[in-house]
């Protein structure tokens, strides 16, 4: 896809949100709906109350018939047996790591492995993956875990990744090529990946709980169901790419299929299938971190503890933990995905060709022998811990006490003046005014069957019973996006003016992007502390990342020769930005808007644990009470938000790319 | 015998658009124009050929004439839209998987236009990769790969990777790798198109004396005139997916079957293709006695001689000094200076 050589905006009308009421398309029949709901809105006072809330004979029980599926399928079909006997096979691995990890007591009973052994395991690997930076990162990481006395919990997280990672990919490996190999397969599964990763992380947790329980082997599926979908999606992408000619080269040398497979197309879309082993290892650990609330230790679960006992230096020090993990597992993957096999010359001796290895286990050796003689290179135990919260606690004091009276005072402001106005507004709205507004919406970007889809995503959400909620959540996801673009954008023009200035922005948005999503609870309650505004805060710093991240790379984009004509008509920069630039970035930017609302759905339901109203608090109580299909209901509530903007965001590149040649 | 022999071959993409296409080729309803008006593209149109042991078959045309996609239907790569495929006495198209995948292994070779190198592997597990997939063991592999290696010219670059090659040298990867097994037939898809013009002559006398060795029944495609001039038994001229004209390098030259064919050797320099043996006339009763012609000569290389020896016949012989019949000089003079004073 690329952009068109020619000038659509300069001289011309920029693109404007006219098109809503532009009356130049033939179906009127969208912009009909909309003024409908218009006039439903204005006319609420004398409307029937079965137009302001769906009557409840209409609300389907849709709770109690998954509650019986699920029963159907759990004891009926036997299929609990099924997981049970998986959760075991789950449950002796997650037994193994742990013992080699911290050593739990478990077979084969060995000694944890001396924290040094893992700093220089991961030091080497970070080396022969990607150089001195990559090792001082893996090293310098479990160093910090080891000397603030961390080292426990981390390992009790790692033993669930290791665990989870493989199994993952391994799945996600075979579906891939399932999806590949038949249509079939792949018109069944492409829908359900939609729905699957737009459900938010506690959707997964209640079915799990159900099935297996709680506790770390509850942790761990729910994990590798949370990470296989990119697997898919990623190996169903590199399959495809092969290079057809590269299969016919060896079917021309008599593979049979297998071989092919095996030896061909696999290897030859290695990137793909590395990068998507990138993504499980990222959703993996997001997944982990969060499995606290089944029952998971670990970092999540120590983190959840601190956080709600507001012990802001303790969870500082944890926050930073779980960030230099979750950006040293990035790269380190990243660099094996983009690691590219070179030769050796010839003559080369053993030992240099394998040098890494050779001081991998030299320093093994070396570490397992001094563990033996110096405890402290085994295990720093509780009181050698250092222990940065003081300083940290007292930094924060510091800093609260300037800031306090500012966040005192946007707090009390944002609720009585914004927050509660804007969220009974829309608990206001009836609901025939908001599903005849979106099927308006989607019929004007793509004809009736968009408004159909509009419709169905939206009146399902109101058969559900938990309208009131959705509006809730929509009410804070919406104002939050807002704030986000409003900040994001102008943050992404400012960055992207220079060249040297944008590479470090996106880097550092690509940085913000691997942190598990819990991590941006921390500094919203050390400044806020738990309420509605901590929580929009939260979604705001989760969603400025993309909005800005889509704005640069939107506006870097932008074909050089068109600025230059630009500068040849002479146009100031202004008017180069706002004529040139910022149309030809919009689609770019809409994407970004688009994962926006996807991160800020995410980061509400997860904020609900600070105390909001909306569908997540639900989700936990379903949670806590393990009611499967409420938690389901719920959670295909919060699907439906994200698939109904994706969908409408969908439509728009396509009309947008139809009548302005650009694309994004 | 021929060893390949296709009848009425036809390969058409976006068949869907068509109904029943094979009946309505085989009974001759559809043709070149109605099925372009359907929305297919006939790639390949009712091709019939017979490729004999040992023999060098060139093909040419321009970009997008189908010359791949033949190849790739006499390999079953593709299959047939419809027509027959008769490799070896073998019916392509009735062979299963299992006979398909023995006949790869054991008699057919292929280099492919754009190499299609497997990324991840060296030089050196390249080539010996249709070895593997015949389940040789490692050690046997090996020394076969590197016998091959040495044979193209790439000793000393087993370990490389493609990425860390020269596109010329990737293409005699290729080349080693379509040799590993000792095909007996070779497929070669312009081959040597990335190779730089002393390579290229080199694998090009590389190539005649491993026929004249081993005598493998070749199809070749280029897009150099040159090359098939050297290399090529027989040239076949494809234009549209059909195949103009099938014939000797000197008939093509001097008898085009078509106005197409004519105008694709336009500029080649006719005498250094015709021979002395394709112009010569059945002996008459008076040809003057004096030097013979061998028939094997091209016109070119007896410029000198059909200016300083006036005589107005010679006697052609073939190598075992047999004569084979006569040369009028101003036919020769003909070719090498063009007729009616046209340009040579
Ligand atoms: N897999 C395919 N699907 C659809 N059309 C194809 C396919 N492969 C080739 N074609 C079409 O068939 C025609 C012949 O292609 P082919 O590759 O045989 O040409 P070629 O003579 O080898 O050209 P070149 O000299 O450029 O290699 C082209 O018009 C091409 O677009
Ligand atoms: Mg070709």
């Amino acid at each position: 896809m690329s952009a068109s050589p020619a000038l659509p905006a300069v001289g011309g009308q920029p693109a404007k949100a006219s098109w809503i009421l532009a009356p130049s398309s033939a179906n009127t029949v969208g912009l009909g709906l909309i003024l409908l709901a218009g006039a439903l809105v204005l006319l609420k006072p004398w409307l029937p109350d079965a137009l302001v809330r769906l009557p409840s004979l209409f609300v389907l029980p849709f709770a109690d018939a998954l509650n019986w599926l699920f029963e159907f399928v759990k004891d009926d079909l036997g299929f609990v047996h099924v997981t049970r006997a998986f959760a075991g096979a789950v449950e002796w691995l997650l037994d193994v790591t742990g013992n080699l990890l911290y050593g739990k007591n478990r077979w084969p009973r060995l000694e944890p492995i001396p924290w040094t052994v893992v700093a220089a395991t991961a030091g080497c690997l970070g080396y022969w993956l990607g150089g001195w930076r990559l090792a001082l990162l893996g090293t310098g990481t479990f160093i910090w875990v080891a000397v603030l006395g961390q080292w426990q919990w981390t390992m009790e997280t790692l033993s669930v990744l290791i665990v989870a990672v493989p199994l993952a990919v391994l799945l996600g490996l075979c579906l891939g090529v399932l999806a590949w190999k038949s249509q079939r397969a792949e018109r069944i599964l492409n829908p359900i990946l939609n729905i699957a990763q737009s459900l938010p992380h506690f959707a997964y947790m209640i079915p799990v709980v159900i099935f297996v329980g709680v506790g770390p082997k509850a942790g761990a599926i729910v994990t590798i169901i949370f990470a296989v979908p990119p697997m898919i999606r990623m190996t169903l992408l590199g399959l495809r790419k092969v290079a057809p000619e590269v299969v016919e080269s060896g079917e021309m040398c008599g593979s049979t299929r297998w071989q092919l497979l095996r030896h061909v197309r696999i290897p030859t879309a290695r990137t793909e299938i590395l990068i998507g082993v990138n993504q499980v290892i990222m959703q993996s650990l997001a997944m982990v971190v969060l499995a606290s609330f089944i029952g998971m230790p670990g970092l999540g679960q120590k983190l959840l503890q601190l956080l709600q006992s507001l012990k802001i230096g303790r969870s500082i020090e944890l926050g930073i933990t779980i960030v230099l993990l979750a950006v040293m597992l990035d790269r380190l993957s990243r660099a094996w995905a983009m690691r590219q096999p070179v030769h050796f010359d010839k003559g080369v001796p053993w030992l240099q060709r394998h040098k890494v290895l050779v001081a991998w286990v030299v320093l093994c050796v070396g570490f397992y022998l001094l563990a033996q003689v110096f405890p402290l290179a085994a295990e720093v135990g509780r009181r050698q811990a250092l222990t940065l919260s003081k300083e940290f606690d007292a930094v924060v004091d510091v800093f609260l006490t300037f800031v306090d009276p500012v966040t005192l005072s946007i707090r009390a402001f944002l609720i009585t003046s914004v927050l509660i106005p804007l969220r009974d507004a829309y608990l206001w709205l009836p609901f025939s005014a908001v599903v005849i507004f979106f099927a308006g919406l989607g019929w004007r970007l793509g004809g009736w069957r968009s408004a159909l889809i509009c419709f169905a995503f939206v009146g399902l959400i109101s058969m559900s019973g938990w309208w009131d909620r959705a509006m809730i959540t929509a009410y804070m996801v919406s104002f939050a996006v807002f704030l986000s673009a409003l900040i994001g954008l102008p943050l992404g023009i400012w960055a992207a003016s220079k060249e040297s200035r944008a590479r470090r922005a996106l880097l550092a948005c690509d940085t913000m992007q691997t942190f598990p999503s819990f991590i941006y609870l921390i500094p919203v309650i050390m400044l806020f502390g738990v309420n509605d505004v901590a929580a929009i805060a939260a979604v705001i710093v989760f969603g400025v990342v993309p909005m800005t991240r889509y704005t640069i790379e939107g506006l870097r984009g932008v074909p050089t020769s068109l600025l230059e004509a630009a500068d040849m008509s002479g146009a100031n920069r202004w008017q180069k930005l706002t004529r040139v630039s910022l149309p030809m970035a919009v689609p770019t930017i809409m994407v970004g808007l688009n994962q926006t609302v996807m991160f800020s759905l995410f980061m509400v339901i997860i904020a609900a644990f600070i105390g909001t109203q909306d569908l997540g608090q639900e989700m936990q109580r379903a949670l806590s009470s393990t009611d499967v299909g409420k938690g389901l209901v719920l959670g295909l509530c919060v699907a439906f938000m994200g698939l109904l903007v994706d969908h409408l965001i969908t439509q728009w590149g396509a009309r947008h790319a139809r009548t302005a040649g650009v694309s994004a | 015998m021929s060893v390949i022999s296709c009848r009425n071959l036809w390969k058409v993409f976006g068949e869907s658009a068509h109904t029943d296409l094979s009946r309505a080729l085989q009974s001759g309803e559809a043709d070149y124009a109605s099925l372009v008006e359907q929305g297919c593209l006939p790639a390949v149109c009712d091709v019939s050929l017979d490729i004999a042991r040992a023999e060098m078959l060139v093909i040419m045309g321009l970009s997008g004439s189908g010359k791949s996609t033949l190849l790739r239907c006499l390999s079953r790569l593709l299959d047939a839209s419809s027509g027959d495929v008769v490799v070896d006495g073998q019916n392509l198209g009735e062979l299963d998987k299992k006979g398909l995948i023995d006949l790869r292994r054991n008699k057919m070779g292929m280099v492919f236009q754009n190499f299609a190198l497997l990324p991840n592997r060296t030089v050196l597990e390249n080539v010996s990769f249709p070895l593997q997939m015949r389940g040789q063991d490692r050690h046997t592999r090996r020394a076969r790969a590197l016998e091959v290696i040495e044979l193209v010219g790439l000793a000393g670059r087993e370990d490389y990777f493609p990425r860390e090659l020269s596109g010329g040298q990737q293409q005699r990867v290729g080349i080693a790798r379509s040799l590993a097994i000792e095909p007996d037939i070779w497929f070669l898809d312009e081959p040597f198109s990335a190779l730089d013009p002393l390579i290229r002559r080199d694998m090009q006398d590389e190539f005649l004396r491993l026929q004249e060795m081993l005598g493998k029944t070749i199809v070749f495609i280029t897009h150099d005139f040159d090359e098939a001039l050297r290399l090529a038994d027989r040239i076949a001229i494809m234009k549209d997916g059909a195949v103009e004209q099938i014939d000797t390098p000197d008939r093509i030259v001097l008898q085009p079957a078509t106005e197409y064919v004519a105008r694709f050797t336009e500029h080649v320099e006719r005498a250094r293709v015709v021979h002395a043996g394709t112009l010569a006339e059945p002996m008459a009763a008076s040809v003057a006695q004096g030097d013979t012609v061998l028939e094997t000569a091209t016109i070119h290389s007896l410029a000198r001689r059909l200016v300083n020896d006036t005589r107005e016949h010679y006697v052609v012989v073939d190598e075992a000094g047999k004569a084979v019949g006569q040369l009028a000089r101003s036919a020769a003079l003909d070719v090498l200076l063009g007729s009616e004073g046209g340009a040579a």
